[in-house]
This record gives structure tokens, sequence and C-alpha cells, in this order.
């Protein structure tokens, strides 16, 4: 049984930043720490896709040694496949296919060293993108809340804005019985 | 028609649809940004959205030149499918991509009074260019075969979103907190979706939803595959608003600027909803999904509780534009019931109302833009005998309102009935009695605003003879128009949602 904890390490501490960042993002009341907690979840949902692309004694995907020198006869099969993609659309479909085909079969061919999978990795350079431009979009709409209303504090921009709509509805109410009269 | 405007597009514009859908938009919104005035940008935005909805409509001519519907399968960059890229249009697809850009061209005609009267001038390029984005979001979302990929667009158009909805600030500083709070739980609801995708690809080892939905056939008793499920069904769940998670929705809807809350309204919820079946009908199939779990437990109390509680929220609101939003939840809950029945019958009454209901949402958004555009408010009080000092606006309003309702010879009317009768055909009599219950409370809700507008004598000292201006008006009675036409002969879009209802239901895979 503790093994079977301990081998999973990673993806225990995985679950609590993950625990940690939510808890952050929906007990704290000030803004600022809102989207820190959020960070911290997207950076967990990173590890954790990085934790999937681990191979056991794989090493980083960049191509070495023998592996090297075969895909460099590959590689000028891709290139001319790339120059014929240009030509037209069933064209590059084909020059797609051969392509494909050539990395497959010596994906099948078999590897001298034992690689890490890249692909999640690609994806979270995406991923890091996209919590890169949320976290920027909610500071700048942060700092005009602040400028709008002086705090950055959730509580007291309620208490504000409850201000706000019951004087709006009184003013509402009145007008109301003016128009009734 | 449909045949006239795709046979007039070249060949090899419509051979390159599925990209250049998406990618004419994405291209303009830079340039966009950097046009000197808001003019040019508004023309760009025009122009752009106008080019993909020709794009939709051929998409839509190729799916229907094959009985049952065809599958295009458009290979990004020219990349295999399972290497690559895969956009992959089927009829549901299609029908989705129609309705965003159709909702998308006309709220670009019609955005440029409202936006000159509640955006500062210098920023109204920086407007059209977030609108441009937005708009290419939820389009790539509705084409894209890829799962990962569609997390990228969702993130797309919600970031482009959580700037719109900010904008309204000039108008009520409300929107700041509002724009905020969307942004923390789309963010989270977007993260939960790629923790749900991360599950799939650890289980299955591929991306591409259509060979997702194969491999999974085989490891559906893997735990992870359970707990992707879980995570993709919240993540979607919260940008759709299905009920308990529809926290962002009313003051989003209610403080962002009018054109925003207008698009909005009438297609980012209906596209979340969108991923949501194609994950549940397509990915995770009809067998995983309806009886090797409980989701039919889960999404028909959820869209019963929403039809409920939503629209008694929606009855005590003061605010026109809040009694909407909360309205919207509420028929969220009617496309959630049609879907949860896991009939052909109801997901296409589902997929029925979720097209009616943006051609109502629409339409009533747009009125209301006309009403602040003149007015400057939305309460109830405000609205009070605006039916005599601006007739065609609110009769335009008063059509989207009973075609919200669900009278006869109405868009709302036509989805009702195709749902009550697939809910009797499954034996859920008793979710019609709710289906009827909610109705009334639309009539009472509705019916508030509708007597004030028409049956109250002028309030507010402000109202003058004035009628939104012609821009908002013409693309205001072409939506309420769309709404009577549906009713009338609602065979159209009826077809279009039984083709794609079909699509989901043939073999499991697409």
């Amino acid at each position: 049984m503790l093994e079977f904890i301990l081998e999973r390490g990673n993806y225990w501490a995985i679950i609590g930043l993950m625990m940690i960042g939510l808890y952050i993002a929906f007990a704290s009341t000030n803004l600022i720490k809102r989207l820190i907690g959020l960070g911290l979840f997207q950076t967990s949902i990173i590890l954790f896709y990085i934790s999937l692309s681990r191979i056991d004694g794989g090493t980083a995907p960049i191509l070495f040694g023998k592996d090297y020198k075969k895909d460099k006869g590959h590689g000028e099969g891709y290139g001319e496949a790339g120059d014929h993609a240009g030509e037209a659309a069933e064209h590059s479909a084909q020059a797609a296919d051969a392509a494909y085909g050539a990395a497959k079969a010596y994906g099948e061919a078999g590897m001298e060293n034992v690689y890490s999978n890249p692909l999640p990795h690609v994806l979270m350079l995406t991923a890091i993108v996209v919590g890169v431009a949320t976290l920027a979009v909610g500071l700048a709409i942060i700092v005009r809340i602040r400028e709008a209303y002086g705090t950055v504090e959730a509580d007291e921009i309620r208490a504000m804005d409850l201000e706000v709509a019951i004087a709006e509805a009184a003013a509402d109410a009145e007008q109301g019985k003016a128009g009734a009269v | 028609m449909i045949e006239l405007i795709s046979s007039m597009v070249p060949d090899t514009l419509a051979a390159h649809a599925p990209a250049l859908l998406i990618a004419i938009p994405m291209l303009m919104a830079p340039i966009a940004a950097f046009m000197p005035s808001g003019r040019i940008a508004w023309i760009l935005s025009i122009l752009a959205t106008g080019f993909s909805l020709v794009m939709a409509i051929v998409l839509v001519s190729q799916v229907q030149s094959i009985e049952g519907g065809a599958v295009i399968s458009y290979a990004m960059g020219g990349w295999r499918p399972d290497a690559g890229i895969e956009f992959r249009i089927d009829a549901l697809n299609s029908m989705i991509l129609l309705l965003v850009s159709t909702i998308g061209f006309l709220a670009a005609i019609f955005s440029w009074p409202t936006v000159l009267a509640e955006i500062r001038e210098a920023k109204t390029a920086m407007f059209y260019s977030a609108y441009l984005v937005c708009f290419t979001g939820l389009a790539g979302v509705a084409s894209t075969g890829d799962a990962f990929n569609l997390f990228v667009f969702l993130e797309i158009s919600s970031i482009a979103t959580y700037v719109l909805v900010a904008l309204g600030a000039s108008r009520d500083r409300r929107a700041l907190p509002a724009a905020g709070n969307y942004l923390l739980l789309g963010t989270i609801g977007a993260s939960f979706f790629v923790v749900g995708v991360g599950f799939l690809y650890a289980a299955t080892g591929t991306l591409n939803m259509a060979e997702l939905a194969i491999r999974l056939e085989s490891v559906q008793d893997n735990k992870a595959v359970f707990a992707g499920y879980a995570f993709i069904v919240v993540g979607l769940g919260i940008k759709a608003a299905m009920f308990p998670l529809h926290q962002w929705l009313p003051n989003a809807y209610a403080y962002s600027p009018s054109f925003v809350t207008m698009f909005l309204a009438a297609t980012a919820t209906k596209v979340a909803l969108y991923a949501l079946v194609r994950f549940l009908f397509t990915v995770f199939g009809l067998e995983f999904a309806f009886e090797g779990s409980t989701l039919i437990w889960i999404l028909m109390p959820m869209g019963i509780a929403a039809m409920i509680a939503c629209s008694f929220q929606a009855v005590f609101q003061t605010d026109v534009r809040r009694t909407l939003a909360y309205s919207s939840v509420a028929q969220v809950g009617y496309m959630l019931l049609g879907i949860s029945i896991g009939t052909a019958a109801g997901v296409s009454a589902g997929l029925f109302h979720l097209v009616n209901h943006a051609l109502i949402k629409g339409a009533l958004f747009m009125a209301l833009a006309g009403v602040v555009l003149t007015y400057q408010g939305t309460s109830l009080q405000d609205m009070r005998g605006l039916g005599r000092s601006s007739p065609w606006t609110m009769t335009a309003f008063a059509i989207g309102a009973v075609s919200l309702i669900g009278v006869p010879l109405t868009a709302g009317f036509q989805s009702k009935y195709v749902l009550v009768t697939a809910l009797f055909e499954h034996g859920w009599w008793w979710a019609v009695a709710v289906v009827m219950f909610s109705s009334l409370l639309a009539v009472v809700y509705m019916g508030r605003i509708l007597e004030a507008v028409f049956f109250r004598a002028p309030t507010n000292p402000n109202k003058r003879h004035k009628e939104a201006p012609l821009l908002i008006l013409i693309p205001l009675w072409i939506l309420a128009l769309a709404n009577i036409w549906v009713g009338v002969q609602g065979g159209f879009v009826a077809g279009l949602a039984d083709d794609a209802a079909a699509s989901l239901f043939i073999g499991g895979a697409p």
C-alpha cells in the first residue's frame, strides 16, 4: 500500500496543488490572491500533462546517436514532401500521407534510444500561452476594478454594489408611484 | 437559396471552406486593431463575418449534398488527421456554424450605433478586433475535430469575451467585477475540460475525437476514462451555464455592452452546449454516457431545476436584461432536458430549441440595445410606455417575447412542441407538466415587461418619440421575422436539427 502511494508521488503532488489552487481561487476575498490560486491550478494541470509524457528510462525527445543519422535520411524525404505540399490540395494530401507514412515506418523500425513522448510538452506550451493571456486579462481587469472601486477585496466590492442596487430599487419604486399617480 | 449562394462560390474557395471560415476573421482581427478609425474596423468585421457566413452556407450545402449528411474532413496544413489537426464538419457542425456566422453577421451590422454610444471612440477599433477574435474562437470550436484544439479555440473566444464584458464599465462599473467573476469561473471550467482531455489521452493515446470514440470502446471500464468524463461534463457545463454552474451569467449579461450581451446570449453558451453534446454522443458514445454512467440522473434534474428555479428568479428581477439573462439559463434547461432523453427525437428537439433560442434572445437583446441607445435604461420602469414612442422596436421585441413564451406560429412553439412530443414518446409525461409550468412562468415574466411596454403611461421624462436607428431595426426585424418564419414553416431549421441528431446516432462514431 505504502509503495503504491509513494510510486505515484507526482500525482499526489498534482492533486494537492490543484486543490490548494481551487481553494484559494474560491475562498480568498482578495482578487489578486484569487488569480494566484487560478495560476496554481493551471500550473498543476501542466505538471499533470508532463507526468503523462514520461516513459521509463526515456530521455528528452531530441534524436541523438544512431537515431539522428537515420532521421537525416528521412529528413530529406520530409523536405520533398513539404515542397510538393504547396502545389495543390490533392497533392498536398498525398505528400503529407507520404511524410506521415515515412514517419510511421521509421517509428516502427525502432529506435536506438528511448525517448519520452513530446506531444504533451507541445500541448502544454499552448496551455502556458493560454494561461499567460488569461492572467494578463485578469490583472488588467483588476487594475480597472481598483480604479473604479478603490479596493481589490471582493466582499467590499459586493457591499458597494449592494448599496447601489438598493438605491436603484428605491428610486425605481418612487418613479413607479409617481407613474401610478 | 443555399444552392444559389454556394454555386456562386469558386471551387478553390469551396474546397478550403472549413479553414477559410476561421482564418479570415482571425486574420482580420489584428488588421482591425490597427485601423485609425472605428468605422473602418466595423466595415472590416462586417466583411469578415459576412465571408464566414457564405463559407458556412457552402459547408451546409456540401453536407446536405449526400442523403443523410456527408462528413467533410479537412486536414489542416495537409497533415493526415491522426498526425495533425483535423477539421471535421458533419450535419451538427454545419448547423452550429451556420447559426454562429448568421448571428455574428447580423450582430456586426447592428453594432455600430450602440458601440458608438457605449464604447469610447479611441477603443472602437480594438473593440471590433476583440469581437472578431471571439467570433473566430466560437467558429473554431464548432468546426474542429481535435479535442485539445477545441480547448484552445474555447479559450480564444473566452478571453476575448472577458475583455468585451469588461468594456461595459464605461456605462456601469459593475461590469468589471462581473467580468472578473466570469474570468475566474470560465478559466476553471476550461481547465477542468483540459484535465478531462488529459485523462482521455492517457487512456487512449489520441486527441482526435473520431479516433477517441473508436479507442474508448475498448477501455470503457478504465477509471481514468470515468474521471475524464466527469471533468469534461463539469468543465463544459460551466461554459454552457448548466444550472448550478451558471452564477457568472446574469451579471455578465446585465452589465456588458448591449452588443456584447446580444452576441453572447445568442452564441457563446450555445457553442459550449454543442461541445458538450459532441463529447457525450460522439466521443463517449450513447451507451457509455447514458447507461455505463448515470448521466441521465444528472442532466435531467439539472435541466428541470434550471427551468423552474431560474424562471422564478426571472420573475422577481426589476431589470429587463437580468430577467432575460435568468430566462437564458432556464432555456438552457429545456435543451438539457431534450438531450437527456437520449433518443434521436429528444436530441433533435434540444438542438432545434438551441437554434430557436438563439433567434429569440438575439431579437430580444437587439431590441433592448435599441432601448438602451435611446433611453439609457433597461429597468422595468424605463420600459413603460415604449410601445407608443417606438412602435417598430417594441413590436419586434414583442414578437421575440411571444416566441420565448411559446405561442403558436412562433419559433418557440415549434421547438417546445417537438420537445413535448419527444418527452411523451419516452414516457416522461411528468416532465411535460414541468415544461408547461415553466412556460407559464415565462408568461408571467415576459408579460410583466410587455404590460409595462404597451399598457402603461410613460414615466421616464427622457422619452421622446424616438425609434432605434435603421441599422438596428433592419437586423432586428430580420431576426424577428425569422422567428415567425420558423414558427410557420419550421421545416428548414427542424430538418437541420434532425440531420444533426441523426449524425450523432449513426453507429456511435461520426
